[in-house]
């Protein structure tokens, strides 16, 4: 019973998601995305551990390798695969984080108000005005490159925004009679926040989960090619980074730097038309009728 | 010993432009398995008056003199966690406007269980066994509890109120008007329902509401409520048949009667006092078609009319007698 409803209700998400084009699309592109990340491995014959000859070196598509190899004699194939891997965990392992303390921050400001609404929220405008880029690479900088830390940093410089968001519908949701009703049933804050609040803001919530994901992934790539990501995994960022490195921009080696930004736009891309079409399906003000 | 017991309760509220007298000297007492209803305009106190026997006050507000006494405790003087633990299992409201005091995105029978598991040491599974019973008390079948509050008509969602409200097994149980809002078959259906559990479990209501109809069908008592004084009380009889306050008069005139010839009632005139800054005397003098000199200047005292009838009315006796 329970889950033919849970089903049902999917069912009909997943019709909305068919039926809104943007939404479509960018399920597509992401899907894509995340088949590849999973078995593309399995499908390619190169690693990005099989360094080549000296005239593999910065070589052109070809059949052998289909897009072509880089400044090491790596296929750029393998390479822009397990970076797919790598950057769609870093995004989601980021965005994980970022949603979580933005939630968590966004809900207590606005249920609790009065004074600890104020120091939270000043503590979020210090990370919203912060200009986010040096933020990052000072962190990175001083915490070390390693994947872990990359992921760390994306996630605790993200959440501003979402936990604005959160609490403007936690003061709006906190006013409900619902709420009343629960208090006077003698529940505690934290029960009110997790049972009553939470599940109210949650479509806001996942909404804004799959834009912080798209900046995750951005924040990935760029603080990768500035230098300050893990050297010894293979993302979309350090592909990029190792490009612009060994001149390959000024060489006119096209196939080794293009395909990388590409599926960096793409996969934001994807994210973000998924941002704006959850957006679109879940409140129903923006419904189109 | 009565069951509630509530003596010149003075509930104010602090605001920027000052004090405001919500409640200002309340006075009324209720026993077991009774029925009281409490009358008055909108912003007479009405709802205040049942927010403090809950201490559900908001922070603004607070009780500045008076007592309380539910089963011979002052709850006014109680501690805010040893209310928090009593609320519900002695008093429980049935919230005004039931479609929004459901949580939308949980199911009705987890709500209800909340309220169960929230006071007592049992078990989830158990809790929503409970609240399959509570369904079938309130004559609901018990599968629905699995339903969510949009899937409910809105005299289910009430019924659902009342189910919450009975989770507990509360001495009292204040009905803030449970029936506006809905139309007048589900009102009948839910009034029925209300006064039969209230017999078959012996529990005290107080029905808030500004419909004088409905009291007198459900009510043991009525105290009737003008700008935060109880103006009159006394039995169903007392106030239908003997009136003896002025406002009650005029509020019984309101009532347009479905029998006689089309005729829109005489309103009261005026307004409700401000009450930041009440008038002198009488509160309801400005607006009586039989104040005189004395109202403007001197508080009405109790005049009592029989053993359970009391006025405040300098001219109540005159009333009375007709």
């Amino acid at each position: 019973m329970k889950w033919t409803m849970r089903k049902r209700k999917m069912k009909a998400f997943g019709k909305a998601v068919y039926r809104n084009k943007m939404a479509f699309t960018g399920a597509v592109i992401l899907l894509l995305f995340i088949l590849v990340a999973i078995f593309g491995p399995i499908l390619i014959p190169f690693s990005t551990m099989d360094f080549g000859e000296v005239e593999d070196i910065l070589n052109p598509p070809s059949k052998a390798h289909l897009l072509g190899t880089d400044d090491m004699g790596r296929d750029v194939l393998a390479n822009l695969i397990s970076g797919a891997r790598i950057s769609l965990i870093i995004g989601g392992v980021a965005t994980f984080i970022s949603m979580g303390i933005g939630t968590l921050i966004g809900i207590c400001s606005g249920y609790f108000g009065k004074g600890i609404d104020n120091a939270l929220m000043r503590f979020t405008d210090f990370f919203l005005v912060i200009p986010w880029l040096p933020l990052m690479m000072v962190l990175a900088a001083i915490l070390g490159t390693s994947l872990l830390n990359i992921i760390f940093v994306i996630g605790i410089t993200g959440w501003a925004g979402t936990a604005r968001v959160v609490r403007s519908q936690t003061l709006s949701v906190r006013e409900r009679p619902f709420v009343e009703r629960a208090v006077s049933l003698g529940a505690g804050s934290g029960h009110i926040m997790a049972r009553h609040i939470l599940p109210n803001v949650f479509p806001l919530v996942f909404a804004n989960t799959v834009l912080v994901a798209a900046v995750a992934i951005v924040s990935e790539t760029t603080l990768s090619f500035l230098g300050l990501g893990d050297p010894s995994t293979a993302s979309w960022g350090m592909m990029l980074h190792y490009a612009f490195e060994s001149g390959s921009t000024s060489a006119g080696a096209y196939w080794y730097y293009l395909p990388p930004g590409i599926c960096v736009v793409l996969v934001v891309l994807s994210f973000t038309l998924l941002g704006y079409a959850f957006d679109e399906i879940l409140n129903p003000k923006l419904r189109k009728r | 010993m009565e069951l509630l017991e509530v003596k010149n309760l003075r509930t104010y509220f602090d605001t920027q432009e000052g004090e405001y007298k919500a409640v200002d000297d309340a006075s009324f007492s209720l026993n077991y398995g009774e029925a009281l209803g409490l009358v008055g305009e909108s912003g007479c106190g009405k709802t205040t008056c049942a927010l403090s026997i809950a201490k559900l006050l908001p922070k603004e507000g607070r009780v500045k003199g008076g007592e309380i006494f539910l089963e011979g405790i002052d709850v006014v003087k109680l501690s805010d966690e040893k209310v928090r633990e009593k609320r519900w299992k002695e008093v429980s409201i049935i919230f005004q406007g039931a479609m929004n005091a459901l949580n939308p995105v949980m199911r009705v029978g987890d709500q209800i269980a909340e309220a169960i598991v929230l006071h007592e040491n049992i078990k989830k599974e158990e809790a929503l066994k409970r609240a399959g019973d509570l369904f079938e008390l309130v004559e609901m079948p018990r599968e629905r509890i699995k339903n969510y509050p949009h899937e409910f008509s809105g005299g289910m969602k009430q019924r659902a109120m009342i189910a919450m409200a009975l989770a507990l097994n509360p001495k009292l149980v204040i009905g803030d008007e449970p029936t506006t809002a809905l139309d007048v078959m589900v009102q009948a259906q839910i009034l029925n329902l209300l006064e039969k559990l209230r017999k078959e479990l012996n529990m005290g209501l107080i029905l808030i509401t500004h419909d004088l109809s409905i009291l007198s069908e459900t009510c043991d008592k009525i105290a009737v409520m003008y700008a935060g004084k109880v103006v009159e009380s006394g039995t169903v009889d007392d106030i239908f048949k003997h009136t003896s306050h002025p406002y009650t008069q005029r509020l019984i005139a309101c009532f347009p009667n479905v029998g006689k010839d089309k005729e829109i009632p005489d309103e009261i005139k005026g307004t409700p006092p401000n009450m930041f800054n009440p008038p002198t005397g009488c509160s309801f003098h400005p607006r009586c078609h039989m104040a005189i000199e004395i109202c403007k200047v001197k508080e009405p005292p109790a005049v009592s009319l029989g053993s359970s009838h009391c006025s405040f009315c300098h001219r109540a006796k005159e009333i009375f007698n007709g």
